[in-house]
């Protein structure tokens, strides 16, 4: 199988892992996907995917307008706040 | 060597709707931080969209209204990416199978028609506002950010035009032209200044007669048609000037800075752009049939394109009036009702585009915040032409008009205004004027013309502007004539 | 026998015969739990004042001669991946360790209706990963009728509750087997139903194609009655089925003379524990006795379900657990030098390993270049699951297997090797891409440890599975009480 980049993985995934972690990690993840090299083999040309389980379509709903959440509710679990917003450290 | 510009718009325009478009929060502007939001565009854990019908609805019309195909089978993916607005860490939006393909407009330029093509319209969630606090509010070096989510989820339309625009002239009109059919459609609000109409450019040079398209940069901030115009000027002759002395575009994202006028490449941490887009589970498939298409076409009113030709060749008001008055709905539309009332339409585009307008910069206003109506307009035109009041009175009335809300013969009447065409009255004082001025009546006897402007004058402010000065003149003639004969 | 020992619909007659107040049933479940939790550890939080609160007020009720709702007001549990207003709900993660939801889940509303009484929030896999209830940042859960071994996963904390009498029914999720494999190690009955029959608004997001709320009971005519509450659409959930959902207990006849049952070989095969294959063989015989006809056949796409799961569902997590970022509720990693330092940390300290192991695959499994290999590859294999599945329905009214190769492991055995772990829900995974009913019940014991028999059917064919499932559980004729309970008794 393809290289893993455990370092680029775990950077798109906003995980900030331990050396040990991204060892274990490294092996274990190829360990599971060389089990999944399998469905490489199967022959799906002309096969289109399930991404639903279900044939629904078209589900909408009508353009109304709801309560939404006090402030207060909508802060209610919020680490930091200030002045009715969340609070997150620098982003640049 | 000769080199021609290629750009290309990414458009986003927030959609008119009275809710959000996966949930039932209030999409209106403004209020207190977080007070529009609840489970869904908080992305709180276990919730899930539903799909907002009205904004299907606008962005189909929108798409048709460009000549778009409408997609008979269409679906939302996943945009993955991080970032502190974005409350799910994903934007919800279309991706490979959007909801229209391959329209264009037709785009007129002083003197040449240009086609510029539509690649793509989609729809998708907005985000919501980052508040930078310290560090003179800037995202660069402030300490901390402050995220309200009354936007986050807002529907969005993103709009992609083909490589077809050739300058930044072209590129700004094109925007003028969209921003009309964008209200025309009453689609979106298209107030730049509150984002609901955002655009970001890609832009490249090309050697004249070559095919291939040059290294592109993508310029983000710009707020106004003025700044997208001057920022791709500026990146044109940046890019000019490097190709000129061999260098090399560098493909990248710049930021315009209003202030500074130039552009400077966009300092991120992201180094490379994954979006790991997939299909979004927790919604299902768009099918749009042929009737709902055919539903949403019978919506589409008259565009600013042929409006422009009926104002043009109907009624006969010069190109400059014609453009200028189907810039914007809320202007044509009171227009439109103004000639419904009987105005001439020259008088009424006069009107409308000099004393109208004034006021308006003059005040901040848009056309839509005012109370005269266009029929007041209309009525009032007509006294002048009735010769009831002058048009020099007219331009207090008027303003009396749009100060107060109240019609031009309520104000008229009220303050006596009415012009004094009465030949006995007007006889009675131009005889006082006439004794009064005997240095005057005798320059007039001796040939000088200008002393007739004089008199005329003080017979005006005799009657406080109120004598209707044809008749004035007339009368004032007739009686220096007898004397001189 | 304790009150807390007898089926949910037991209880209710006990109740509207005058014989057993509402409150009398939760005071039992409540000593039951004094005298377990300590062992099993079925619960993250305990909601006892709320429950007696409750069984005040429905006792009143039955004092005005005023009708119960659906639950009877007979106590559950609920897995701890459901939001519950007011009511602490953490997925088993330190993430959401503190984390309290300001609205209910569509299920949780519904059941409100019907005047639930809930004793609490049941442990479970951190985000429902996981086939042990090992994975749980609150320790694990063990199985009542052994200790020294696992109740399954996710759902081991709802199952082992109502196997050990902590509570009298319970609510599961299950995105490869969550329900039933934890109600086959624990002795019980789990369905996972027809993917949009039941609202996942509210329900914690692992993989959202795949997810289904069900009910986790000691029978199965509990099981059609929590289904019955359970089903029906929900405009909140766009992936909602619509219509009207049949009453589920008007299908539990004892009637399956005529029934094409088919075994799938991909099912039965390597791996399969001689004692799991012994049990399930003999009620399949049982079944034939009673009329059905059992034959073997083979879906071979099914040998693929696996592979296609471990990319499908670790994909969609990866992007719905990425909102678990430390902005707008749960666990912040504190003094990071900006959002994105404190984002990775966040996460990196706020989720366990086989979340972040998880979240690493589907991460990759999605991104550039490799996204038609594994992601659009494992959905086309999934088409291929569905036609298998579509095919095999126009010869088999049902499908039957074992639930899980094996009886319940040992506590620790397999969570340094995810992949036996995974290998321990093959026979449930290919249900859920299919996204047809399944249900497993207890069909008898290996050496002291109960196993699950399942049976699968047609989307939306709920009715027929509850039939096959209630003919079985008639003729075996056993209840299965783990021997924690009869302790429990003495004491
Ligand atoms: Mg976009
Ligand atoms: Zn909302």
């Amino acid at each position: 199988m393809e290289t893993f980049d455990v370092d680029h993985v775990a950077w798109l995934s906003r995980l900030e892992l331990t050396q040990e972690e991204k060892e274990l990690f490294g092996k274990q993840l190829k360990q599971i996907l060389d089990h999944a090299e399998v469905i490489k083999s199967v022959d799906t040309s002309g096969i289109s995917p399930t991404y639903h389980p279900i044939p629904l379509k078209n589900v909408m709903r009508e353009d109304v307008i709801l309560s939404s959440l006090s402030q207060e509710e909508a802060l209610s679990n919020a680490p930091q706040r200030e002045g009715g917003a969340f609070v997150v450290p620098r982003i640049m | 060597m000769k080199y021609e510009t290629i750009i290309g718009l990414e458009i986003h325009v927030e959609l008119k709707t009275a809710s959000k478009m996966f949930c039932g929060c209030d999409a209106s502007f403004g209020g207190e931080p977080n007070s529009k939001t609840c489970p869904v565009c908080l992305g709180l854990p276990g919730v899930l969209p539903v799909l907002n019908r009205k904004a299907v609805e606008l962005a189909t019309r929108f798409a048709l209204a460009l000549n778009c195909q409408i997609a008979p089978y269409s679906i939302f993916h996943r945009k993955n990416y991080f970032y502190p607005d974005m409350p799910k860490n994903y934007q919800i939006s279309q991706y490979d199978l959007p909801l229209g393909v391959g329209g264009h407009l037709n785009l007129e330029m002083d003197d040449y028609v240009t086609r510029i093509g539509i690649t793509r319209v989609h729809l998708e969630e907005d985000t919501g506002k980052s508040i930078h606090v310290g560090g003179s509010g800037r995202i660069h070096g402030a300490d901390y950010s402050l995220e309200d989510f009354n936007r986050a989820g807002v529907p969005l339309m993103e709009i992609v035009t083909d490589p077809d625009l050739r300058s930044p002239e072209e590129a700004r009109e094109f925007m003028q032209e969209l921003k009309g059919i964008l209200e025309y459609l009453e689609v979106s609000d298209c107030k730049m200044e509150e984002g609901s109409l955002r655009c970001d450019a890609n832009i490249s040079l090309r050697p004249v007669g070559s095919e291939d398209l040059g290294v592109k940069t993508e310029v983000k901030n710009m707020n106004s048609f003025r700044s997208l115009y001057r920022a791709l000027a500026y990146e044109e002759n940046r890019q000019r000037e490097l190709l000129e002395n061999g260098g090399q575009v560098v493909q990248e994202t710049r930021h315009w800075d209003e202030d500074s006028g130039v552009t400077s490449p966009m300092r991120t941490k992201e180094y490379a752009y994954d979006y790991r887009y997939f299909p979004e589970p927790d919604l299902v498939p768009l099918e749009l049939d042929k009737d709902f298409v055919e539903k949403m076409r019978g919506t589409i009113p008259e565009l600013p394109a042929a409006k422009r030709k009926r104002l043009i060749t109907d009624l006969g008001l010069p190109i400059y009036d014609a453009r200028t008055l189907t810039s914007s709905k809320a202007m044509v539309d009171f227009f439109d009702r103004g000639i419904k009332a009987g105005a001439d339409p020259k008088k009424l585009s006069n009107w409308m585009l000099g004393e109208l307008s004034a006021y308006l910069n003059a005040n901040g206003l848009d056309i839509g915040d005012i109370r005269t109506t266009p029929e007041q307009l209309a009525e009032m035109i007509h006294l002048i032409d009735k010769g009831t009041i002058s048009g020099k009175m007219a331009k207090d009335i008027f303003e009396e008009m749009l100060n107060t809300g109240r019609g031009a013969k309520e104000i008229v009447e009220e303050k006596g205004l009415l012009q004094i065409s009465d030949e006995e009255e007007l006889e009675r004082i131009v005889e006082g004027v006439i004794q009064s001025h005997p240095n005057s009546v005798e320059d007039f006897m001796k040939g000088k013309e200008k002393a007739l402007g004089f008199l005329v004058g003080q017979v005006m402010k005799e009657t406080e502007g109120r004598a209707n000065p044809t008749l004035v003149n007339q009368l004032l003639r007739k009686k220096l004539q007898a004397g001189k004969d | 026998m304790e009150l807390c020992d007898l089926t949910a619909w037991q209880g209710m007659d006990m109740v509207s015969r005058g014989e057993a107040k509402v409150s009398e049933i939760l005071e039992s479940v409540l000593k039951r739990i004094d005298q377990v939790e300590e062992k099993v550890r079925s619960f993250i939080t305990l909601t006892p004042d709320l429950a007696l609160r409750e069984t005040k007020r429905l006792d009143e009720k039955v004092g005005k001669s005023e009708e119960l709702g659906r639950t009877g007001g007979i106590p559950l549990a609920v897995k701890d991946v459901l939001c519950t207003k007011g009511v602490r709900t953490t997925c088993a993660s330190r993430i959401l360790e503190n984390y309290i939801p300001v609205y209910d889940a569509t299920v949780i509303d519904k059941l409100k209706r019907e005047d639930m009484v809930m004793v609490g929030k049941t442990n479970m896999d951190e985000f429902a990963m996981g086939s042990s209830t090992e994975n749980s940042s609150f320790g694990p859960t063990s199985n009542p009728w052994d200790l020294t071994t696992v109740p399954g996963g996710s759902s081991g904390g709802s199952a082992a509750a109502v196997a050990a009498g902590e509570a009298m029914w319970s609510l599961g999720s299950d995105t490869g087997g969550s329900i039933r494999q934890p109600a086959s190690f624990c002795g019980v009955v789990g369905m996972k139903p027809t993917y949009g029959l039941v609202s996942r608004y509210g329900l914690v997001a692992f993989a959202s194609s795949l997810d289904q709320v069900g009910p986790i009971t000691k029978d199965v005519r509990d099981c059609a009655l929590l289904m019955s509450i359970l089903a029906g659409h929900d405009p909140l959930d766009s992936t909602s089925l619509p219509g009207e959902p049949p009453d589920y207990l008007s299908s539990l006849r004892e009637d399956i003379r005529g029934l094409k049952l088919g075994v799938p070989e991909e099912l039965w095969g390597e791996g399969l524990a001689p004692g799991v294959r012994a049990c399930v063989e003999s009620a399949l015989r049982l079944l034939e006795e009673l009329g059905a006809m059992v034959e073997f056949t083979s879906l071979p796409s099914l040998k693929y379900a696996l592979s296609a799961y471990y990319i499908i569902a670790p994909a969609e997590a990866s992007s719905n657990l990425a909102r678990y970022d430390g902005v707008r509720y749960g666990y912040r990693s504190e003094e990071s030098e900006d959002v994105m330092e404190m984002y990775s940390r966040t996460r990196a300290r706020g989720f366990g390993q086989e979340v972040k192991r998880r979240i690493m695959l589907g991460t990759y499994a999605l991104s550039a270049g490799y996204y038609e290999a594994y992601y659009g590859q494992a959905q086309k294999i999934r088409t291929l699951i569905v036609r298998d599945f579509q095919s095999a329905f126009q010869r088999f009214d049902l499908l039957v297997s074992p639930t899980s190769p094996t009886t319940a492991f040992k506590l620790g055995e397999k969570v340094d090797d995810p992949l036996s772990m995974y290998l321990s829900d093959v026979c449930t995974i290919p249900v859920n891409l299919a996204g047809i009913p399944a249900i497993s019940i207890p069909c008898g014991l290996d050496q002291g440890m109960p196993v699950g028999i399942q049976f699968i059917g047609k989307a939306l064919d709920e009715a027929t599975v509850l039939r096959a499932a209630y003919s079985l559980e008639r003729a075996l004729d056993r209840r299965f009480l783990p021997p924690l309970i009869a302790e429990a008794g003495e004491s």
